[in-house]
């Protein structure tokens, strides 16, 4: 391809720094004069620039318009992101986030002021704790390894409480999430893996082996990471439950099953969700998410602060451990009152979705799902036998021999016009590509998509190695240096 | 359900594929005891018109800040956003992309993370900053968990003048690892003695500037104390706008930085999310938490970025991660990005010093009013006053009159009765001098 | 005269009377990828056998590193810390880590020598 005389190819810009289009003095913001008074800085005003950059306003939205052309996201692309749920982000959602009443609040407003603000709280909270069943629940976590934190927080402290001190080691499967067993150690756990069976499943027996009175509990995902139901869930809490534990659960899949399983039913005894996930809330490049968690009987005491209470006066917030009567609050672990712009984007989905919507939607996200395991295994290799839940797992083994991996095949992809599933996770399988569709994508689109994978995976069985080692070609960076990067870290910008 | 493309006919063409007679097949796995037969007892799913009336009626419930005399702080900040911020970060390729993990198609986001890393260690005179965490409360937990990992120290001491939120956050998240967490008493008046308590067993001492009281400190004697220690100092920062005319933590030689981020950039949205800004010095790179981009060349020798030393990170570290964290403050990064390049050096400097001339006007006329003290001789755009009533009474009864006065201690230290008479008050270039008039006059009425 | 002893975690350690140095195999290297970063143990520090001692990241995964013997670290290659890419050119000379003196030279009992280790990678395909 030959080269364009500006660098920029068509319609995507080459865009530099903002530090590389510095007009020194210049401003994209206009502010009246500053009123003439005596200072009460006490001699602590900064003497040196800070060295800022200067644009004009057209020039700063050409800028990230520019970089905005450089992304992927729901709006533009399918994101079979396994464990993300990249479903449709609605709109409805911003535009009520965005009402003054709800948006222009400060945190410590007299809680006269707020009253419709902390009956939203409320109400997203009653909406996660009638879909789950579960009796009470932790508002504040700021996203899923917080809740899971939270949860394992209470969990430590209900044992505790019971002078059951020695409980220190966490269960964690071999196919959990990173952030499980990081969650668990900042929690004071040590954690024992749990290995899985053949059929992708936590092994029982296994478990069972590992029970003793120094176990504080197990931290399931379920559905698990290799999109499966464990099956054999009942039996697990039961034999954790009987061992003196406690049953975390990992909510980060629970978009296969919000309206059609009672959580509570499963022995939980506590379950973050992921609202950026399941309920709707935009990803926003990596952030910012919410993890409320839901907490049985036995661990609601040890919420932590704050939370919102309502009675014949009105809401208020109990914010002190003094004002929480019998309950035993773990503490603080979020500043003020919780993710509340994120809880209404959340709630506005529930109320549009509603209780049939809801349970329509984790049908949906399991047939799409099941749809794509049926009509790739031919071509692909399936790691398990189905049924999946919402999400289905292929491993390597359909590249053997043919000198592509996982990165190539992924790589490809990105070419046909797709974000790549979530590659080599989870650990148990080999060069894994786990894939969720979600429910808010259409037939068309998964028809389209099954097309394109299974004429990949025989482009790469015919022995055409070299297109997949060089792709992507079609995207505006092409198999950045990784290497170079974490070895000569440059992570800002120099004059 | 507006949100749901598939049809019947679509469902039954699915189903056949894959070999099952409806989708109750495919829940086969889970346990009769825990399935629903049918939706659970919540309404059923309703239009955009309908889900709207209802929040229009919640929000019709709360006084918003711009309408009525608006003075708080206390952490939040109320600025005006540009118009253009908003407009950007609603655009669908950034509102709803994924974490960076692709790098070839996620260039824009790469890019301004790395431009936001950049401006976080210039406004704060550090070395190096991540691509945010959740905010300024837990990244204050983790700084404390930072320098306990570099120092091999077990005691991590709070001032008293680091907001309550942020001491109870740092307490309650490392209550269950060795760290020993002391929190001093609040400290209004600025009489602890910090540079007294630190020896050779701290690994930190976490202090913040402007103090939660809204006090200006040099911060220069305590940092050579910490280093001739072997201890750290962090340096907190609630109002990041106060950086543009104060001194920065980085000059005075603190050795982390973490801030709220959330003023810039960001509506208040009633505390959430919020943005947490981290910064340090180059030799501690690799026991910083949260994620980082750096800048790389692709196979074809261009520019570019990527997610790097994540081999710190909870994804692939585990249990011996620096932090669990795994989702930042992503878009409110942008936001405030944004907003600092709109800004720039010119406007940010300018805009600390309309909010501190507020302040200064502020407390001209509060001063007036009999009865009141002003309890700091220096500040950024927030200070502490005294009242002859309990400061918690005066602004229910300021709030009657519609105004929002500022925030009591009490609401943060109930216990303490010394801090009873303690109001936070906060100007902003929002504030007006009717505004500012208003206030004065309302309360010389209801002291 | 040194003999070089390997571990089924695919660690070597080469002995020159009670001095061993100590570092990854060719096998470890590979699978690791491209090696951005090793953190090293300090002169004095004290190594259990079988205990971590020393971590190497790659772009995509950090491993541990544990202590084939029990003893005192006796020195460490800076050479590795400023070019990590040293262990992936020459895992088994140049790329060495650290050197360290056995407290008990029963410690090497059990150890693999050359030709058991190839057979045990063969095991491993």
């Amino acid at each position: 391809m030959t080269e364009s005389i500006s660098g920029n190819r068509g319609m995507v810009i080459e865009e530099p720094l903002i530090f590389e289009q510095n007009t020194p003095g210049q401003c994209g913001v206009d502010y009246p004069a500053v009123p003439d008074v005596i200072d009460r800085l006490g001699g602590l005003e900064r003497k040196s620039a800070i060295g800022l950059p200067g644009l004009a306003e057209p020039t700063v939205v050409r800028h990230y318009t520019r970089l905005s052309q450089k992304n992927v996201g729901i709006d533009s692309s399918f994101y079979p992101l396994g464990s993300c749920t990249m479903k449709h982000n609605p709109r409805l959602n911003e535009k009520l986030a965005r009402l003054p009443g709800l948006a222009d609040l400060h945190p410590f407003q007299p809680e006269s002021t707020v009253q419709g603000a902390l009956e939203l709280i409320d109400t997203c909270a009653h909406w996660l704790k009638i879909l789950t069943g579960m009796p009470a629940i932790a508002m504040s976590p700021a996203a899923g390894a917080h809740g899971e934190f939270c949860g394992l927080m209470t969990i430590r402290a209900a044992h505790d409480a019971k002078g059951q001190t020695q409980r220190t080691r966490m269960l964690v499967p071999e196919s959990a999430h990173g952030t499980n067993p990081a969650s668990a150690a900042a929690c004071g756990f040590t954690v024992d893996p749990i290995p899985a069976t053949p059929r992708g499943r936590v092994d029982l027996a296994a478990l069972k082996a590992k029970l003793g009175d120094d176990v504080a509990g197990l931290m399931l995902t379920n559905p698990n990471t290799c999109g499966l139901f464990e099956d054999e869930i009942l039996e697990i809490a039961e034999a954790v439950h009987g061992a003196g534990g406690y049953f975390y659960c990992d909510g980060a899949n629970y978009n296969a099953i919000v309206g059609r399983v009672r959580i509570a039913d499963l022995g939980v005894d506590c379950m973050h969700i992921n609202l950026h996930k399941t309920f709707s809330t935009p990803h926003g490049g990596g952030g910012p998410g919410a993890g409320p968690t839901v907490l049985s009987a036995a661990l609601a005491a040890y919420a932590p602060l704050p939370y919102v209470v309502h009675d014949d006066k009105g809401f208020r917030l109990v914010e002190h451990a003094a004002d929480a009567g019998d309950n035993r609050p773990v503490g603080r672990i979020k500043g003020y009152h919780g993710q509340f712009g994120v809880f209404v984007r959340a709630l506005a989905y529930m109320m549009s979705m509603g209780a049939d919507g809801l349970r329509q939607a984790s049908t949906d996200a399991v047939l799409n799902a099941n749809y794509l395991l049926a009509q790739l295994s031919k071509d692909l290799t399936a790691s398990f036998e189905g049924p999946c839940m919402h999400e289905a797992l292929f491993d390597d083994r359909f590249l053997k021999d043919t000198g592509v991996s996982t990165l190539d095949f992924a790589k490809a992809m990105i070419d046909e016009g797709y974000h790549p599933m979530t590659m080599y996770f989870p650990l148990v399988v080999h060069g894994a590509l786990l894939m969720e569709p979600t429910e808010t994508e259409s037939k068309a689109t998964l028809d389209q998509f099954i097309a394109t994978m299974i004429g990949l995976a025989q482009k790469a069985k015919a022995g055409e190695v070299e297109s997949f080692k060089a792709a992507p070609i079609y995207t505006p960076r092409r198999r950045l240096d990784e290497t170079t990067a974490a070895r000569t870290p440059i992570l800002r910008w120099k004059p | 359900m507006r949100y749901l493309p598939l049809t019947e006919t679509d469902r039954q063409a699915m189903l056949a594929a894959i070999g099952v007679q409806d989708t109750d097949a495919l829940f086969r796995d889970v346990p009769q005891a825990a399935r629903r037969d049918a939706p659970v007892d919540l309404p059923h799913h309703a239009s955009e018109m309908e889900v709207e009336a209802r929040f229009v009626a919640m929000a019709g419930k709360n006084l918003s800040a711009g309408c009525a005399p608006f003075f708080l702080g206390a952490g939040a900040y109320r600025h005006h956003v540009p118009a253009t911020v908003d407009a950007l970060i609603q655009r669908g390729e950034f509102l709803t992309s994924y974490t960076p993990y692709q790098p070839e198609v996620a260039q824009g986001t790469l890019q301004y993370l790395f431009e936001f890393q950049t401006q976080v260690a210039l406004i704060t005179g550090m070395e190096v900053a991540n691509a945010s965490m959740y905010d300024c409360a837990t990244a204050c937990a983790e700084a404390a968990a930072m320098a306990a990992r570099i120092t091999k120290r077990k005691k991590v001491i709070l001032s008293g003048d680091l907001h309550p939120h942020y001491r109870s956050v740092t307490a309650s998240t490392l209550q269950f690892t060795d760290i020993e967490v002391e929190a001093l008493d609040p400290d209004p008046l600025g009489m602890e003695d910090l540079i007294g308590r630190v020896n050779g067993g701290v690994a930190c001492v976490i202090v913040q500037n402007p103090s939660f009281f809204g006090r200006l400190k040099d911060l220069k004697a305590l940092a050579d104390e910490c280093h001739a220690e072997g201890a750290l100092l962090v340096v907190a920062v609630a109002e990041p706008v106060s950086l543009g005319l104060i001194a920065s933590p980085g000059e005075m030689g603190a050795d982390i930085v973490v801030a709220e981020g959330q003023a810039i950039g960001n509506a208040l949205n009633f505390g959430g999310p919020g943005l947490g800004l981290f910064a340090t010095r180059d030799k501690y790179l690799r026991q910083m938490p949260g994620r980082l981009v750096g800048q790389t060349a692709d196979v074809d020798g261009r520019r570019g970025w990527v997610l790097t030393l994540s081999t710190r990170e909870q994804h692939i570290r585990r249990e011996k991660a620096t932090s669990n964290i795994c989702t930042n403050s992503g878009l409110c990064a942008l936001a405030f990005s944004i907003h600092m390049t709109l800004l720039g050096e010119e406007g940010f400097t300018k805009l600390a010093r309309l909010n501190h001339a507020k302040a200064v006007q502020l407390a001209e006329a509060l001063a007036k009013v009999k009865g009141v003290k002003i309890l700091s001789q220096s500040f950024f755009n927030e200070f502490a006053i005294t009242l002859p009533k309990p400061a918690a009474e005066v602004v229910e009864a300021l709030a009657k009159k519609g105004i929002l006065a500022g925030v009591p201690a009490s609401r943060f230290y109930p216990s303490y009765p010394e801090l009873a008479e303690v109001l936070l008050v906060t100007a902003t270039e929002t504030n007006s001098e009717a505004d500012i008039a208003a206030f004065a006059k309302a309360l010389s009425e209801v002291l | 005269m040194s003999k070089t002893y390997f571990t089924e975690e695919h660690e070597w350690i080469s002995v020159d009377g009670d001095i061993g140095t100590v570092g990854i195999t060719d096998y470890a290297q590979h699978a690791l990828g491209d090696i951005v970063f090793a953190e090293l143990p300090s002169i004095g520090a004290a190594a259990t056998k079988g205990k971590e001692i020393a971590v190497v990241e790659s772009v995509k995964a950090a491993s541990d590193v544990y202590s084939p013997v029990t003893g005192e670290v006796t020195g460490s290659n800076s050479a590795v810390a400023d070019q990590p890419g040293l262990i992936n050119e020459s895992p088994e000379e140049n790329g060495w880590f650290f050197k360290i003196r056995l407290s008990n030279a029963a410690d090497l009992d059990g150890l693999m020598d050359r030709a058991a280790y190839d057979a045990f990678l063969k095991g491993l395909e």
